[in-house]
C-alpha cells in the first residue's frame, strides 16, 4: 500500500533550493535509508515531509500513516539533552503528547503504551532512571521509546547510530530490523552506506542527479558502482596494511 | 532569640512588611518555576538583559512622567523578550550576543535620558534604587500587591496547565514539532511570562539581581534531584525559603532586601553543591 508520493520536489529554506527533483515513493512496511554527502539536503526532505517545512516546488501525497500526529520521530540529540536532569519515565511519556490536545495530564492508557514500549527497547528497568546518566545506546532507546508511543506506522530516524560505540551500533541497527519487520515503515537518514546497503529495502541517495530504487538496482547504478569501488579500495587497503605489519 | 522575635513582630505590625513578604515569596515563586526551563534552554542571561531593558524602559517613562509606569514597562519588556527567545537559531546575530546588545544599549540609554532629563535632585540615589532595588520592594501600595498576586496566580496557573508541553518543548524541540506541538507558541508564551515575572521582580531586588531569581534555585535543585518534576517543586520550595529567611534577615541585620535574598539564594546554592558531592562520592 502506498503512503507517500513525491514528485518533482524541490527543497530549500527562505526560497534558496538545496535540491531539485526529487522523486520517491514509500510503501508500507519499506525501509528507506536517505543517503547522500553533508549539505546535501537530507535533513531538509526530513523536515518537509514532517511538514516544518514547506516544499519550493514540487507535489507530496501524504496517504495512510503520515496523517498529523501519527508520525515517530527520532531526531539528532541535542547539546541541552546530555546534562538534562529528567526521568526516562517522563521523556517516554512525552511521546504521547500529540494525543493529548489541551489536557494538562496523561491518561491511563498513554502510560500504558509508554510501557510498553519500553518494554519492547528492553529498557523498562531503567524507567526512573535519570536520562543523563545513561549510555549512549540506552538514550537512544529511550528516544526512540518515545517516537514509538507517537509512531502509528511510520518511523523516521535521523542518523540513529552517530557517537555510538560498536556494539550499541549494531544493536540499534538489529531493534530498527526488527520493528521494520513487525510492520512499521522505516524512513532513516545514514552515513553509513555500508550498514544502509545491508538493511534497507531502497536507498534514496540526495545529489545534482537523485537517485531513488530497491538496493539491488543501486548497487548496479552509477552512483552505487562508485561506492563499491571505494570499498573495494578500502578493503585491499586495509589487507595490504595488514600484510605489511 | 526572644528580642529578634519582637522585633520582626514590631515590623510585621507594620503593612509596608507584610506586603512586602507577600509580594517577595510569590516573585520567587513565579521566577524558580520558569528558571528551570530557561537555565535549561541555556537562556539564563536573559533574566539579566530583560531586567535592563526594564530600566531603560522606566527611565523613560520616567522623563515623560507617566502616572502610570507599568503601561509602558510590561510591553515593552515583554516585545523585547519575544524577539530574544523567538530569534532562537536562525538568527543573524546569535542568543547569547543578542541579550548582551540589548542588555547594555537598555542600560546605557536608561541613565542617559534619566541624567539628561533630571526630574529629581538625587540621580544617582534613583538610579542605585531602580538597580539594587534597595527601598522600592517597602514602598508597594495595595494595588502593587492585588496586582502582584493576580499576575503570579496566571503565571503559575498557566505553568502547571502546560507543564507537560513546556516540559516537551524544553527537552526537544524538534521532537515536539515534529509530532503536532506548536513549539513557536509554547516559546512565546515562555517568553510572554518571563517577562511579566521580570517587571515584577524589579520591585524585589532591583534590576541587577534578578538572574539571581531565576537560576540559583534551578542550579541547587539540579544539583540534588535527578527528574523533571522533582526538580520544578524543589525549586520552587527553595526559592520561597529563601526568599522569605532573605526578607527576614534583610530586617533584623538591616541589609537591603535584594542583596539579602541573593545572598540567601548563593549560601543554598553552596549547601546544595556539597550535598551532590557528598552523595556522589558514597
Amino acid at each position: 500500500m502506498t503512503q507517500l508520493i513525491c514528485k518533482n520536489l524541490c527543497l530549500g529554506y527562505e526560497g534558496k533550493t538545496i535540491v531539485k527533483n526529487i522523486n520517491f515513493s514509500v510503501n508500507s512496511g519499506d525501509y528507506i535509508c536517505i543517503v547522500g554527502e553533508n549539505g546535501s539536503g537530507k535533513s531538509t526532505l526530513v523536515k518537509t515531509l514532517l511538514r516544518l517545512i514547506p516544499p519550493l516546488k514540487g507535489k507530496i501525497v501524504f496517504k495512510d500513516g503520515f496523517g498529523k500526529g501519527e508520525i515517530g520521530y527520532l531526531p539528532q540529540q541535542t547539546l541541552i539533552q546530555r546534562d538534562f536532569p529528567a526521568s526516562v519515565k517522563e521523556i517516554v511519556w512525552s511521546g504521547c503528547l500529540n494525543h493529548s490536545r489541551f489536557r494538562p495530564f496523561y491518561t491511563k492508557e498513554e502510560k500504558a503504551l509508554a510501557q510498553f514500549n519500553l518494554e519492547r527497547m528492553g529498557i523498562a528497568h531503567l524507567k526512573n532512571t535519570c536520562y543523563r546518566e545513561l549510555s549512549g545506546g540506552q538514550q537512544q532507546r529511550v528516544l526512540l521509546a518515545r517516537a514509538l508511543c507517537a509512531a502509528g506506522k511510520v518511523l523516521f530516524l535521523d542518523e540513529p547510530v552517530t557517537g555510538l560505540d560498536p556494539k550499541a551500533v549494531q544493536e540499534m541497527y538489529d531493534i530498527i530490523k526488527k520493528l521494520n519487520d513487525e510492520g512499521l515503515t522505516i524512513i532513516m537518514i545514514s552515513h553509513d552506506v555500508h550498514s544502509a546497503l545491508k538493511y534497507a529495502s531502497h536507498i534514496l541517495h540526495i545529489s545534482d542527479n537523485a537517485f531513488f530504487g530497491t538496493t539491488s538496482e543501486y548497487l548496479k547504478s552509477e552512483m552505487g558502482k562508485l561506492y563499491d569501488l571505494q570499498t573495494q579500495k578500502t578493503q585491499t587497503e586495509l589487507k595490504t596494511a595488514g600484510e605489511n605489519k | 532569640m526572644i528580642e529578634a522575635i519582637q522585633t520582626l513582630a514590631m515590623y510585621f505590625s507594620f503593612p509596608f512588611v507584610r506586603y512586602a513578604m507577600i509580594c517577595g515569596v510569590l516573585i520567587a515563586l513565579c521566577s524558580s518555576l520558569l528558571g528551570v526551563t530557561l537555565v535549561l534552554k541555556r537562556f539564563s542571561f536573559i533574566g539579566d538583559g530583560l531586567s535592563h531593558v526594564a530600566f531603560g524602559a522606566l527611565s523613560v517613562a520616567t522623563v515623560l512622567k507617566l502616572s502610570n509606569n507599568m503601561s509602558l514597562i510590561l510591553p515593552v519588556t515583554i516585545i523585547c523578550a519575544i524577539l530574544l527567545l523567538r530569534s532562537g537559531q536562525n538568527a543573524k546575530i546569535k542568543g547569547d550576543a543578542a541579550i548582551a546588545l540589548i542588555s547594555v544599549s537598555a542600560l546605557a540609554l536608561g541613565y542617559l535620558l534619566v541624567s539628561a532629563f533630571s526630574v529629581s535632585a538625587n540621580i544617582s540615589g534613583d538610579v542605585c534604587s531602580t538597580l539594587f532595588g534597595s527601598t522600592s520592594i517597602l514602598t508597594l501600595t495595595k494595588i502593587d500587591v492585588w496586582l502582584c498576586v493576580i499576575l503570579s496566580i496566571i503565571v503559575i496557573a498557566i505553568f502547571i496547565l502546560f507543564y507537560h508541553k513546556i516540559f516537551t518543548v524544553t527537552f526537544d524541540e524538534n521532537f515536539a514539532r515534529a509530532t503536532g506541538i506548536k513549539a513557536n507558541n509554547y516559546n512565546l508564551l515562555i517568553a510572554v511570562i518571563i517577562a511579566v515575572v521580570i517587571v515584577l521582580a524589579m520591585n524585589l531586588v532591583g534590576s541587577l539581581l534578578i538572574s539571581a531569581l531565576i537560576i540559583f534555585p534551578a542550579l541547587s535543585s539540579m544539583r540534588i534531584f535527578k527528574n523533571f518534576k522533582a526538580v520544578i517543586i524543589f525549586s520552587a520550595v527553595l526559592s520561597v525559603f529563601c526568599a522569605i529567611s532573605g526578607i527576614l534577615a534583610s530586617i533584623l541585620i538591616e541589609t537591603p532586601v535584594g542583596s539579602t535574598i541573593v545572598a540567601a539564594d548563593l549560601t543554598a546554592f553552596i549547601i546544595c553543591s556539597i550535598i551532590a558531592k557528598l552523595s556522589k562520592s558514597n
